[in-house]
C-alpha cells in the first residue's frame, strides 16, 4: 500500500516535470497545423526544418560555437584546475569562491554584464563575442568538474611521475591529464551542453549578424508558433538528453561529477 | 668495507619558521639497509624527499657517489621511491605500471618485456600483468609499487613508510618479503618509518631522529641498549627512565640507593639519566633479597609476559616477567649492572628554536 502510494507520488510529479516537452514532443509530429488538434502523424516539420536556410544556418553557428568553447573553455579549465590544486589553502579558497560565483550569477546578468563590456570596449557583437562568452561562461563548471578529480589522484603521483625518469612535460602528458581525464572528458561535455543550452547570455551578446538555434527559436515563437519549431525544439532536447546520458553514466561507474 | 655512496653534509631545510631538518651530516655505505625512525615531524619524511629530489636544501649538500646532487632534478637522479601509499598509476595496467621507467628511459620493448615479467615475478606478482591497480589488495599494490621503482635497477631505493598502510600481520610478512629483496638485489634502502620495532628488525643502521636533528646513529642493537639519551632511551622500547648522580666511574646512585655499573668517563657526581629495560629488572619473593623493595600495583596479561607495576617508596618500575606476582603483593627488584644504561643529561641534542626557546 505504502509502496504504491510513493509509485504514484513520484509518477506525478514525473509528468508534471515532463508533460510539456512529451506534448511538445507529440506535436512536432503534428500533420496539422493548428496547435490544438491532432491532423495525423507525419515527419514532414523535420523535412521542412533542413529545408529552412536560416535554421542551417543557426544549427551551424549553434554548433561551431559550442565545438570551439568546448575545446577552449575544457583547456583553460583544466589547466586551472591544475594550479588551484597546487595553491596554498587560503588561495585556493579564495580562488574557488570566485570561481563559482559566475555558476550562480543570474545569466541575465552576465549576458548584460557582457554585452555591456564588449559595448563599451567597442568590440561589434557577433560571432566573436558570443565564443568569448560561452567560453567564459563554461570555465567555472570546467574547473568543478576537474578539481575532484585532481583532489582524488595520491599527491605523489607527479613525484612518482618524476622520480621513475620523465621529464615534467612528459610527466604531464603520460600521467597527470590521463590520471585526470574522466573529469577532463565530463567538464568538456558539460560545457558542451551548456553551449547547446543558453539562450539568455547568447542572445545579448550574439548581435544581429549571428543567431544560434535558441535565438531562432526564441524569434520565430514572437512571430507565432509554427510546427517547424516543435520540431527543431525537440531535436534539441534529444541532444541534451543524449549528453547528459553519457554523462550520467560516466557518474554510474563511480567517476565523479558535479552538477 | 664497502664505500659510502651517499653523505649529507649539515642538510638543513627550512618552512617559513619552522626548521624541519636542522643540519644534519649522515653517511650511507652501499647495501646498507637504513633506517630514519622518529616520531611524525622529526624530519625524517623531508630528509628523505631532498634525497629523491623533491624538496630542496636550503643549507648543505647531499653527495651520490662522491659528487654534488643538490642541483640534479629528481627525474635525473639515480635514485628510486616507493611512496607512502604508493601513488600507482591509476590508468595504467601493472605491467605498465612496473614498465614505465623503462619506457621513459627508450629502452627497447624485448628488454621491457623481460625486465618486467623477471620483476613481477620476483615480487610474486606474475600473471597480475594485465589487472587493474585499483582492483589489487594493499599488499599486492605495495609489491607493485616495489616493483616498479626496481625495475629501474636504482643504487638506491627509497622507502617512505612503505608499510604503514597494511594491517599489522601483513607487515609483518612485507617486512621480511622487503629484506629478502634487499639482500638479493643487493640495492642500498634508505627507510622512513616511525615504527620503532620495524626499524629494529630491518635494519643495519638504525638513525633515530626528533626535532629535526639527528639523536643518534648506531646498529639496532646499539641503539636499544645503549641509548644515548632521554629520547632515544624512550622512544626506542618501553623503559624506566630515572634520574641520578654518577658517584665515580661504575658507581651510580639514585633514590638513596648505590648501584654498580658498567659506565665510566662521567665526571664526579654528575647528574645523569639511568635506563633500566623492564625486562632487566628481576623479582624475588623475598623483599629483603632485592635491592629495591616495591609493591605490586599493577598487573596486565601481554601475552609473551606479565606487564606489572611495581612501586617503592620513591617511584613506580615498569617490569615485565614470565612469572607472574598478584597485585599487592611485596616484591623485591634487583637489575644487573650490565643491565643499567647510565646517559648523560643535558647533552640531548635539540633544534635551535628549542634552545632559543
Amino acid at each position: 500500500m505504502q509502496k504504491a502510494v510513493k509509485r504514484i507520488y513520484m509518477s506525478i510529479v514525473f509528468l508534471f516535470l515532463y508533460a510539456p516537452i512529451i506534448v511538445l514532443i507529440v506535436f512536432s509530429f503534428n500533420k496539422s497545423k493548428s496547435r490544438g488538434q491532432w491532423g495525423g502523424f507525419t515527419f514532414d516539420w523535420y523535412f521542412d526544418l533542413f529545408k529552412d536556410r536560416q535554421i542551417r544556418e543557426a544549427l551551424y553557428f549553434t554548433l561551431l560555437i559550442a565545438v570551439i568553447s568546448t575545446l577552449v573553455s575544457t583547456i583553460v579549465g583544466t589547466i586551472a584546475a591544475l594550479g588551484i590544486s597546487n595553491m596554498s589553502k587560503i588561495g585556493r579558497t579564495v580562488v574557488l569562491n570566485i570561481n563559482n560565483l559566475p555558476v550562480l550569477n543570474p545569466d541575465i546578468v552576465t549576458g548584460v554584464a557582457l554585452m555591456t563590456l564588449f559595448i563599451s570596449t567597442r568590440i561589434e557583437l557577433g560571432f566573436v563575442t558570443m565564443l568569448i562568452a560561452h567560453i567564459v561562461f563554461s570555465i567555472p563548471y570546467v574547473i568543478l568538474a576537474v578539481l575532484p578529480k585532481i583532489r582524488q589522484m595520491n599527491k605523489h603521483t607527479a613525484e612518482a611521475a618524476l622520480d621513475l625518469g620523465a621529464t615534467p612535460a612528459y610527466a604531464m602528458r603520460k600521467v597527470i591529464i590521463p590520471e585526470i581525464m574522466p573529469g577532463i572528458i565530463s567538464g568538456a561535455l558539460i560545457a558542451f551542453t551548456l553551449s547547446i543550452d543558453d539562450f539568455v547570455i547568447s542572445f545579448f551578446t550574439a548581435g544581429t549578424s549571428v543567431t544560434n538555434l535558441s535565438i531562432l527559436v526564441y524569434s520565430m515563437a514572437r512571430r507565432g508558433v509554427k510546427p517547424t519549431i516543435n520540431a527543431l525544439s525537440t531535436l534539441m532536447f534529444t541532444t541534451v538528453l543524449i549528453l547528459m546520458l553519457i554523462i550520467n553514466k560516466k557518474t554510474d561507474k563511480g567517476e565523479d561529477i558535479i552538477i | 668495507m664497502s664505500k659510502n655512496l651517499i653523505e649529507l653534509k649539515n642538510l638543513t631545510k627550512r618552512y617559513n619558521d619552522m626548521t624541519a631538518v636542522d643540519s644534519i651530516n649522515l653517511t650511507i655505505k652501499e647495501n646498507e639497509f637504513v633506517t630514519l625512525l622518529g616520531p611524525s615531524g622529526c624530519g625524517k619524511t623531508t630528509t628523505l624527499r631532498m634525497i629523491g629530489g623533491f624538496e630542496d636544501p636550503d643549507e648543505g649538500e647531499i653527495f651520490f657517489e662522491g659528487k654534488l646532487l643538490n642541483d640534479v632534478p629528481a627525474y635525473k637522479r639515480n635514485i628510486n621511491t616507493v611512496f607512502q601509499r604508493y601513488a600507482l598509476f591509476t590508468h595504467m595496467n601493472v605491467y605498465e605500471n612496473v614498465a614505465f621507467g623503462l619506457r621513459v628511459k627508450k629502452v627497447s620493448n624485448d628488454e621491457i618485456d623481460r625486465r618486467v615479467k623477471r620483476m613481477l615475478k620476483m615480487v610474486d606478482l606474475a600473471g597480475f600483468e594485465k589487472r587493474n591497480v585499483d582492483s589489487l589488495s594493499g599488499g599486492q599494490q605495495q609489491r607493485v609499487a616495489i616493483a616498479r621503482a626496481l625495475v629501474n635497477e636504482p643504487k638506491v631505493l627509497l622507502l617512505d613508510e612503505p608499510l604503514g598502510a597494511l594491517d599489522l600481520k601483513l607487515r609483518k610478512e612485507m617486512q621480511i618479503e622487503l629484506l629478502d629483496m634487499q639482500r638479493s638485489v643487493g640495492i642500498t634502502f634508505i627507510y622512513v618509518t616511525h615504527d620503532q620495532e620495524e626499524a629494529l628488525t630491518m635494519s643495519d643502521t638504525v638513525v633515530v631522529m626528533n626535532k629535526g636533528v639527528i639523536q643518534q646513529i648506531g646498529t639496532p642493537e646499539d641503539i636499544y641498549n645503549e641509548p644515548i639519551n632521554r629520547f632515544v632511551a624512550d622512544f626506542i622500547g618501553e623503559s624506566n627512565i630515572i634520574e641520578g648522580v654518577m658517584l665515580e666511574d661504575y658507581k651510580v646512585s639514585f633514590d638513596g640507593l648505590v648501584l654498580d655499573c658498567v659506565d665510566k668517563g662521567f665526571a664526579l657526581n654528575e647528574p645523569v639519566d639511568i635506563v633500566i629495560r623492564p625486562e632487566d629488572i628481576r623479582i624475588v619473593v623475598n623483599p629483603d633479597e632485592g635491592m629495591i623493595k616495591g609493591t605490586v600495583t599493577s598487573v596486565v596479561f601481554k601475552g609473551v609476559h606479565y606487564e606489572m607495576i611495581i612501586e617503592s617508596d620513591k617511584r613506580e618500575y615498569l617490569v615485565q616477567r614470565t612469572v607472574m606476582f598478584p597485585e599487592g603483593s611485596v616484591v623485591g627488584m634487583n637489575v644487573q649492572p650490565a643491565d643499567i644504561q647510565v646517559m648523560k643529561r643535558g647533552d640531548v641534542p635539540c633544534s635551535k628554536e628549542e634552545e632559543e626557546g
